[in-house]
């Protein structure tokens, strides 16, 4: 529970501008977009107060602001900058460029629809456009995770191990513009938990050549190297959580509450929340509920641990690929599954898209529907939207 | 800053080895050369996707004997922003030491894909010095029409001649309010060297725009090189000039301009220019050089260096 005396109110855009003021970042690029802008906004004011050391360059571009972080963390800086739906969407060529140059960048990342119907509301279809661009893809349910898992992320984005980009999740609005007690570690503590480590950057009197071109002779082992150094991220993800200061505030790759549950539900992001209420609350016991906090790369070996006894999976996607057999979450469970040779009662649930957040209403409905096919049995692939409003399904 | 008067004063640091793969006659490469043996130490290159990129870093191979990094084709500016931003930050905080930046780019990457994040670099304000190679149309990807071709060229995307003018970037770069912007060519080494130096001995933004002649994409054989250089400038096509701070000085006066036929002719991408059916783009084409050679007399009269 929380320590009132020293827990600060704080949004989930707060959170994350105070745990990047505290990682001590020596280089933030800016370009508004709601609602991500107020983290920008409160590092400019940590900046200019002097509490913090650190460049702010405002863009006149999301690509800029990525393509200037690269330049930075190239040159040796630690480098944030922080973006939400089209401004990701601009940002695409660079985001692998960042992972292919093995930039340590991280990105806040606030989660929001794309246009068209323009929208400005919580959903993940912006992070799930880039899902295959090569960074870490961490999911913040709360404030108090943003806080921990930001910190987090420098240290693992700059494991010698790793130098790759990291990306922190959380839900536009209901998790960035919402209050809520944030416990957080002194700025000592924090400094101590960030070495700086060296790497290759750009200097004159050891120059070196960063981005060549690779043709069909070598471009094939950098991509799959590249892919190998991601699958081992997860590994030092285990070490860089363990030393974590605060020991409730620790990275793990997926959360489990009520385990016992027979009917498993997959969720990521601020809506784990009402998922757990309901559950808790309303006394849904057989549902039991996993939170994954990293998405990539997958934690495909802890989840079919976690799920392969449940009588039925419900996997919650707050995106869609439309015209694919099965959207990003839940292809990514359904692969994992298969890889396990664990087939199971899947059911496959959309929900959330452009801010249209379940309430305990609309769960409360979706957990008997889903009680219903649980117990009809068999290993089929159910498909659900939650909360939609138009005709059919 | 040290002036370049011979061969001798220039830093004797080839940036750029030989062996890269550029074109036999490459105008760019010859310019990037002297702009590197001329440039104070130390400095960090950043070019976009373009020509110079392709030639020059070839996996496992380099030609670059300095620090350089290519990210993309429309944001060399902003990726030199972050560089020298960063490079700030870490040496306030003891943690680097600042180095000069340096872009190269050529026109696609700076007359059009790269315009945006050129144009907020400079508004911006960061401290680097931005160079552009003009050869006047995308060559990289096979001599295809940019904002840099000037009326009447062929290229494969305007097979009968293109319909438009030049876009005057210098003149933009100067509206933004940048303490140097210069013109420069090849065949004029201890210029374009001495404006290499000038611009970066300032604080702040500072661009050098060079004609870099190219043989495959301008159709003329690899050994005139310079000659198409210097009469690009001797016909006034191509002034040389640098404003400081808003004044105006033209370097290589031109009083008795040779005709601009000679430089023509010597290209093939203008050849339709000189049939007598073509008269009247020609004549567009020569309204043009008196214009802007007039506009830049009448600005180096009124603010004058």
């Amino acid at each position: 529970m929380y320590n009132l005396k020293t827990a600060r109110l704080m949004t989930g855009n707060d959170a994350a501008a105070y745990a990047v003021k505290q990682s001590d970042v020596d280089f933030i690029s800016a370009y508004p977009i709601t609602p991500q802008t107020i983290i920008v906004e409160r590092l400019s004011e940590y900046v200019a107060s002097g509490e913090l050391h650190a460049e702010f360059v405002a863009t006149e571009s999301e690509h800029s602001a990525l393509s200037a972080c690269v330049g930075a963390s190239l040159a040796g800086a630690r480098a944030f900058t922080s973006t939400s739906s089209q401004g990701l969407a601009l940002m695409h060529e660079i985001l692998y460029v960042a992972s292919g140059l093995r930039c340590p960048i991280v990105m806040a990342i606030v989660n929001r629809a794309l246009s068209a119907p323009l929208n400005i509301h919580g959903d993940h279809s912006d992070v799930m456009g880039s899902r295959d661009a090569g960074w870490i893809q961490i999911f913040a349910e709360n404030p108090q995770e943003v806080y921990h898992y930001l910190i987090q992320s420098f240290r693992l984005a700059e494991h010698p191990d790793v130098l790759l980009p990291v990306g922190v999740n959380l839900d536009g609005f209901t998790v960035s513009h919402s209050s809520e007690p944030v416990e957080v570690l002194e700025d000592s503590v924090v400094k101590e938990y960030l070495p700086r480590n060296e790497r290759p950057r750009l200097d004159y009197y050891s120059p070196a050549t960063f981005g060549a071109f690779a043709l069909p002779t070598h471009y094939f082992e950098f991509k799959v190297e590249q892919d190998k150094t991601l699958r081992k991220a997860g590994e030092v993800l285990d070490e860089v959580a363990a030393h974590y200061p605060s020991p409730e505030g620790r990275l793990r790759k997926i959360d489990k509450f009520n385990e016992d549950g027979r009917i498993a539900v997959i969720i990521m992001g601020g809506t784990t929340g009402t998922l757990r209420y309901a559950i808790k609350s309303l006394r849904f016991r057989d549902f039991s509920l996993i939170s994954l906090k990293l998405f990539s790369p997958f934690p495909s070996r802890e989840l079919v641990e976690a799920v392969s006894d449940a009588d039925a999976v419900v996997v919650m996607d707050r995106s869609m690929s439309p015209g694919a057999p099965l959207h990003p979450l839940a292809s990514n469970v359904a692969t994992s599954l298969y890889e396990a040779g664990v087939s199971v009662n899947l059911i496959s649930v959309v929900y959330g898209l452009g801010g249209r957040e379940p309430t305990i209403k609309m769960v409360l409905e979706m957990f008997e529907k889903v009680r219903e096919i649980a117990r009809g049995g068999g290993k089929r692939l159910s498909r659900l939207f939650l909360g939609y409003q138009g005709d059919g399904l | 800053m040290m002036q370049v008067s011979k061969l001798t004063d220039l830093y004797g640091r080839e940036g750029l080895s030989p062996g890269h793969t550029a074109c036999q006659g490459c105008g760019a490469t010859i310019a990037v050369r002297q702009v590197l043996l001329a440039a104070e130490p130390p400095y960090i290159v950043v070019s976009p996707t373009g020509c110079l990129e392709v030639v020059s870093s070839q996996y496992p191979y380099t030609s670059w004997r300095v620090p350089w990094v290519h990210v993309a084709f429309e944001n060399a500016a902003a990726v030199a922003s972050g560089v020298e931003a960063a490079l700030r930050a870490l040496e306030k905080k003891g943690l680097g030491k600042r180095q000069k930046v340096i872009v190269i780019a050529g026109d696609g990457g700076t007359f059009d894909i790269g315009f945006q994040a050129l144009s907020g670099a400079f508004e911006r304000g960061h401290n680097l010095l931005y160079i552009c190679y003009d050869n006047e149309a995308y060559m990289n990807t096979g001599i295809q029409r940019s904002a840099a071709t000037p009326l009447g060229a062929t290229t494969t995307t305007t097979p009968t001649g293109k319909l438009e003018m030049k876009k005057d970037i210098t003149s933009i770069l100067v509206a933004h309010g940048s303490p140097y912007v210069a013109t420069a060519s090849p065949h004029l080494w201890k210029d374009l060297a001495n404006k290499v130096r000038k611009a970066q001995s300032k604080e702040g933004p500072t661009f050098l725009h060079i004609v870099a002649p190219c043989p495959r994409g301008w159709y003329f054989d690899s050994h005139l090189t310079i000659k198409v250089a210097k009469l690009a400038v001797e016909t006034r096509i191509f002034p040389i000039y640098e404003v400081e701070h808003g004044r105006y000085r033209i370097n290589y006066p031109v009083p008795r301009p040779r005709p601009i036929e000679e430089y023509l002719k010597l290209q093939n991408r203008f050849a339709h220019l000189l049939k007598p059916e073509n008269a009247h783009i020609l004549e567009a084409f020569k309204q043009w050089v008196e214009s802007r050679w007039n506009h830049l007399l009448k600005m180096a009269e009124a603010f004058p260096l």
